[in-house]
């Protein structure tokens, strides 16, 4: 398949600060050196972009010597933390503002959905406003004219469509904008995550529409998104965006667990240096790792997607009697989320833990997006605290990304009660 | 790759051309220039009881203190036309140039939401409001008339445009393009520095004093003696001292001083254009 767009050498530099007094110096010699036919002398400062870290320079580079290429049909993934450039990668690839070096060539024309319903009138009606919107996305009169009834049926809100928008719902005027730019046809469509919003019906209708566009019309689409079980499903590429750097490209699921492995790395706890334990301490928990699917190691896993808990042990002295191991997992608020213990499961682990590890394996993780620390009680014979070989809270932190639980293509809300996995018939 | 690479649909880089307008894409747009217009029509009076009558009601208002302060106060001659006639001709050609200027030396900060979110060729939207006061100048023109007809036929004044009349379409050119290349101007050096927009607002009010809209150009160079030169080389002044020497054969029209103000507004709106051209690819990052 051929290239359908191409980006060389994408930079973006921002100023940090306000603009004032302080920034006209700099833009007359800016303004100096252009006159003169010499380079920009800012561009050879610049900090990386890290939100985190102190300030110590005037400018910013957002994005960094991006790279990379788009074929007719694909669709690509951006990712990356807050902050990473994404959203800065997108206002280039939609001509919103312009790099600061670097160029994009592309072979089509490009769409971009970086919001919904952009330009909305309130004033006008909904069916005004679709010509309008329409329009604004660069759509013609008589295309959106060929086009009117489906746009509205798609939208779900014909009962409304003669009322001034200002009187719609929050929920309706989304539908209404989405409806309209599903009727676009680009060659190349960006989009940013306007999948977020509106009720589940309608984002299953959203995502959908995206399918089609890719693989029934061939037309290629820009992606960015948190969704990490959108962006799985939906990609076939991803690129993995990090302080404005391109840290990663290659398949979607690779480039997603790429993106789980290197954020948020949770405190590097050497679990036998910590004296906050409890118990004979006879046999010790040394480390807790987990795994994904792919058993990939990771730092952060999705919820609703396979998780392997590994506990590893390390025996200082023969425990004969038998073992119970069992965990708990809390969030932030210190609430009780989860809980295994491995005697209600039958399970006898005095074995396991003499071959030195145990996986614990969840086939969907029923704990919402959030930050869950886990704590952990081996004991013999009972759980009673006299009988306590090793326990200690707070022992691992779990990062748990919100996710698609029940795959219908939306996001489970964050940070409530646990997922039970539940049907209705 | 090794993929042909000349023919790329278009490409996005930093740097700039001088005049950068692709008129294919303008005119691909021209639908959007359309609705824009439309949009600006119909929203402003929604809402409101007199609807569109406020176009006629301003102007009115404007004649008549504008005829008492400077006619019957400050007793400025207007020869054998009724001060209200000579006031309303004014300032309806005034109030188009005003609103060009005013309406498109805001393109960027009261868009910025719109252009932050989506591309179109930004030159779009000054042309829209450019046009979408030409409506309400056309509105305007009306009532010109309509008191024009009242004075000729029922208070039965000897009024009559001259041959001149032919140079109109000329004339509404000249307003449109100088309002809108200094609109562009403005608009572009306000997206960083905020500066000129205080400047905009007083300046616009005081403009009209200096640019012979409630005098004739003879009496400020009769009046203002050595600081005849303010009112005299203000270009707005010979659009509308030309405007209603076509329209009421009063005043002083010379070629040069036509063809002075048809070069200046032709410079302005180029210098305008090259100027918003250059801000439009980054101005969302200061804005």
């Amino acid at each position: 398949m051929s290239i359908i767009l191409k980006a060389e050498n994408i930079s973006k530099q921002y100023r940090l600060g306000t603009v004032g007094t302080g920034t006209l110096g700099h833009d007359i010699n800016r303004w100096w050196h252009t006159v003169r036919g010499k380079e920009n002398p800012y561009l050879q400062v610049g900090g990386v972009s890290n939100r985190a870290s102190k300030a110590n320079e005037d400018y910013v580079w957002a994005l960094r010597d991006i790279n990379f290429e788009v074929k007719q049909g694909e669709v690509l993934g951006i990712i990356g933390k807050n902050g990473a450039g994404k959203s800065t990668l997108l206002k280039i690839l939609s001509r919103v503002t312009a790099p600061t070096t670097g160029s994009i060539k592309t072979k089509g024309r490009i769409a971009s959905l970086l919001e919904v319903g952009t330009g909305f009138h309130p004033e006008l009606t909904g069916r005004e406003n679709i010509y309008l919107n329409g329009a604004i996305l660069g759509m013609t009169k008589p295309e959106i004219k060929s086009k009117i009834d489906e746009i509205i049926d798609f939208s779900g809100c014909e009962m409304y469509i003669d009322t001034p928008v200002k009187r719609y719902s929050s929920g309706m005027r989304v539908r209404l904008g989405f409806a309209v730019a599903a009727h676009l046809e680009p060659e190349i469509l960006v989009v940013d995550e306007v999948l977020a919003v509106g009720d589940a019906e309608f984002q299953k209708k959203a995502i959908g529409k995206m399918q089609d566009l890719s693989t029934g019309e061939g037309g290629t689409v820009l992606f960015v998104s948190h969704n990490m079980a959108s962006v799985k499903s939906l990609c076939t590429r991803g690129v993995v965006l990090e302080n404005g750097y391109n840290v990663f490209e290659g398949k979607a699921e690779e480039a997603v667990n790429f993106y789980l492995k290197s954020s948020d790395k949770s405190e590097e706890a050497d679990l036998l240096s910590r004296k906050d334990r409890t118990g004979n301490g006879k046999i010790l928990v040394s480390n807790i790792e987990i795994f994904g699917g792919s058993k990939l190691k990771l730092d952060s896993v999705i919820s609703g997607e396979f998780l392997r808990l590994r506990f590893y042990f390390e025996v200082h002295e023969e425990v004969n009697e038998k073992l119970i191991f069992g965990f708990s997992m809390r969030d932030q608020n210190e609430e009780l989320k989860a809980m295994v213990v491995t005697d209600e499961m039958g399970i006898d682990v005095n074995d396991l833990i003499k071959r030195g590890y145990i996986d614990f394996s969840f086939k969907n993780l029923i704990l919402r997006g959030g930050l869950y620390n886990i704590q952990f009680t081996l004991s013999k014979t009972n759980t009673n605290k006299e009988n306590h070989i090793d326990y200690m809270e707070k022992a691992f932190y779990l990062n748990v990304l919100q996710g698609d639980f029940y795959h219908i293509g939306r996001l489970n809300r964050a940070y409530t009660a646990a997922i039970i996995p539940c049907f209705v018939d | 790759m090794s993929e042909a690479n000349d023919d790329w649909l278009y490409e996005i880089t930093p740097k700039r051309k001088l005049i950068d307008l692709n008129f294919k894409e303008i005119w691909r747009y021209r639908d959007l220039l359309v609705l824009f217009v439309k949009r600006d029509i119909v929203t402003v009076y929604k809402q409101t009881i007199l609807g569109p009558l406020w176009y006629f009601i301003q102007p009115l208002f404007t004649s008549v203190i504008f005829t008492l302060v400077f006619n019957n106060i400050a007793d400025i001659p207007t020869e054998n036309i009724p001060p209200f006639l000579f006031n309303l001709a004014g300032i309806t050609a005034w109030n188009y140039f005003a609103q060009c200027l005013t309406g498109s030396s805001n393109t960027f900060r009261s868009n910025a939401g719109l252009f932050g979110k989506v591309y179109f060729p930004r030159v779009i939207m000054p042309l829209s409001i450019t046009i979408s006061n030409l409506m309400k100048f056309g509105i305007q023109l009306l009532i010109l008339i309509g008191f024009y007809l009242y004075f000729v036929f029922i208070a039965g004044h000897d009024i009559s445009p001259n041959s001149n009349l032919v140079l109109f379409p000329v004339y509404l050119f000249m307003i449109a393009t100088m309002g809108l290349g200094l609109g562009m101007i403005i608009s572009a050096f306000t997206t960083k520095y905020r500066d000129l927009t205080v400047l905009v607002g007083f300046a616009t009010s005081l403009l009209i004093y200096i640019s012979a809209v409630p005098y004739p150009v003879s009496e400020a160079s009769k009046e203002l003696g050595s600081y005849g030169w303010i009112v005299e080389y203000n270009p707005i002044t010979y659009i509308i001292e030309g405007f209603r020497y076509m329209l009421l054969d009063i005043g002083i029209f010379t070629w040069a001083s036509f063809g002075y103000t048809f070069l200046i507004s032709v410079v302005l709106f180029l210098v305008g254009l090259i100027i918003f051209n250059r801000t439009e690819k980054n101005f969302i990052d200061t804005v």
